[in-house]
């Protein structure tokens, strides 16, 4: 399922190299659209001509109903694709001092290289300023505004986020939003562009290209991004058979040998209810009710924790296998189940015989950090594999 | 290549399609969108990097860039770049506009157009690391998977341009208005 670790398929040159491929596109599309040419970008701001905001937000609008289109279909998954951070109130003034550069020099960062590559002046000194624009930043930030640039800063923080409602609702919206704006654009470009006939140019192509995006975005609403068990059901069979042939079932011993072992970063969920936990626990495991699971902002952080070995600790099977089948439904990596649950682990710390002890058994306190000293030359054949993570790479960095 | 006549540009919402192709193929097959800012920052720092190098490992925001032994350039966000001049360069020979000349409002110099670049680009420099992202990297991609400060910082810009238009009419426009 995309997105891939193309590093980890093709090495990083082939991962390069695809990128380059992409980059291509993207001049490429730019140029073709006239946005190598200041002239039409700055007309933008004076409503002559707005072919910057129809391309920008056709783009959006096209990219997004895809992404989240593939994303309901169960082909894309939209916790691995990069989203900006959210740094609030740097990201407005950043925006606001762009703007008066934008309609200062007539380009954009990226305008601006596809300017200078089909040999324009104006674009060729635009990007000396860019880059001198940056240095200047770069060697002044830390000891000017550094606080405020790190300041209000709310993470990945999205519109359904903020919302409350599906991706698909968001969606359908945006685009009614884009249309809307673009209705309104030929409406100023036929007043102030001197196109008084703009509105019914081309009128198929856009009206069908406006049905089509419509379309998909009611589609999308109506799907919803994928519940848990649409996600299991989709999973390969080789995954969700690692529950029925109890690969993921993991000995209390194995489990110790991690827990004290130096190869991976153990977190251990205990589902059982607040007062179980109360009475006993395993040393440094984390109450957690399954129902947690189903919040994604908690799903996401475990997906993209690297070196991270979960297990679930419960009091009966079927409850940890439910919640292994949500996770796993998550595409959350790494996630075992303690076998034999508490009491599998109280049996065998208490009864296992310890060469140390006069009489083969520890003394009489529940095992909650039993001492590995004492067990790690026991042997046992290993169930646990490490399997690396994908997690998004940054974005603009 | 003898550049032969120009031809027109595409028509916008064509263009909105294909470049929004790119964005959805960008997201699906790396999980990144495009960007361009991101690669002439670290191309700066590397240009930094080889004539101060003691500096740029002084000054963390560079360092997490290019400290000690790290090139700056071996990040995809940079090879996205040479990709950009590329397409640009090709599209621009394919429709006769790769040639030597500068765009400008009718009402000024060549000299005045090339200065105004340079201060513009400079000012959208600083903007767009202060916003972590430019038009296309912050704006574009960030709008497309629903950052709610993609979309914030995407307005910023209209207004800040919007606002400031008026009053920089003379480099743009003709006597019209």
């Amino acid at each position: 399922m995309a997105p891939f670790a193309l590093a980890d398929i093709f090495g990083q040159t082939g991962f390069f190299i695809i990128v380059l491929l992409i980059g291509v596109g993207f001049g490429a599309t730019l140029e073709m659209s006239g946005f190598g040419d200041s002239r039409v970008l700055a007309a933008q701001f004076y409503f002559r001509d707005l072919t910057v905001l129809k391309v920008m937000f056709t783009a959006i609008i096209t990219a997004m109903t895809l992404i989240f289109l593939m994303s309901s279909l169960g082909l894309l998954d939209y916790d691995l694709l990069y989203v900006n951070t959210t740094y609030l109130f740097p990201g407005i003034v950043g925006g606001l001092v762009m703007g008066v550069g934008f309609v200062i020099g007539g380009f954009c960062p990226g305008t601006s290289l596809v300017a200078m590559a089909s040999l324009k002046l104006d674009g060729l000194l635009f990007v000396l300023g860019v880059l001198f624009g940056i240095f200047v930043f770069g060697d002044t930030i830390d000891s000017t505004f550094g606080a405020f640039w790190h300041s209000s800063n709310l993470g990945r923080f999205t519109l359904q986020d903020w919302l409350g409602v599906d991706a698909g609702i968001v969606v359908l919206l945006v685009i009614l939003m884009a249309l809307a704006m673009f209705l309104g654009g030929e409406k100023l470009e036929a007043i102030y562009g001197g196109k008084p006939k703009q509105l019914t140019r081309g009128r198929g192509f856009k009206f069908s290209a406006a049905g089509v995006l419509v379309l998909a975005g009611v589609v999308v609403a109506l799907l919803g991004q994928p519940t848990v068990e649409q996600r299991w059901s989709r999973l390969p069979e080789a995954v969700r058979a690692k529950l029925s042939d109890r690969l993921v079932f993991i000995e209390p011993i194995e489990m110790l040998h991690v827990m004290k072992g130096r190869n991976a970063k153990p977190v251990l969920f205990d589902i059982r209810s607040e007062g179980r936990y109360n009475l006993f626990h395993i040393l440094d495991s984390r109450q957690i009710n399954p129902r947690a699971f189903q919040d994604e902002a908690l799903i996401r952080d475990l997906k993209t924790a690297q070196n991270t070995i979960y297990f679930i600790v419960a009091d009966d099977e079927r409850s940890a296998a439910e919640t292994w089948k949500t996770l796993a439904a998550w595409k959350v990596p790494n996630v075992y189940i303690l076998n034999g649950g508490i009491d599998g682990w109280i049996a065998y710390f208490t009864a296992h015989p310890v060469k140390h002890y006069p009489d083969g058994k520890p003394p009489g306190l529940l095992p909650e950090d039993p001492d590995f000293y004492h067990y790690k030359d026991v042997a046992f054949t290993p169930k646990v594999k490490l399997q690396k993570v994908k997690a998004p790479a940054g974005g603009c960095g | 290549m003898k550049p032969s006549t120009q031809k027109a540009y595409l028509n916008p919402y064509l263009g909105g399609i294909l470049l929004g192709l790119v964005l959805f193929i960008s997201f699906f097959l790396t999980g990144n969108g495009l960007g361009a800012s991101g690669g002439l920052n670290r191309f700066v720092v590397f240009i930094e990097d080889l004539f101060a190098a003691d500096h740029v490992n002084q000054i963390p925001y560079l360092a997490s860039m290019a400290g000690g032994t790290v090139n700056p350039l071996d990040h995809w966000i940079f090879i996205m770049i040479v990709g950009i001049i590329g397409g640009g360069s090709l599209s621009a020979l394919l429709n006769g506009r790769f040639k030597v000349e500068t765009r400008k409002g009718p009402r000024i110099s060549v000299p005045t157009r090339l200065a105004m670049a340079f201060l513009g680009g400079a000012i959208m420099g600083y903007g767009a690391r202060f916003a972590r992202g430019c038009t296309s990297g912050q704006a574009m991609s960030g709008g497309a998977v629903l950052s709610v400060g993609s979309w914030t910082f995407m307005f910023a810009v209209f207004v800040g341009a919007y606002a400031l238009a008026w009053f920089v009419r003379k480099l743009w426009l003709d006597e019209r208005r």
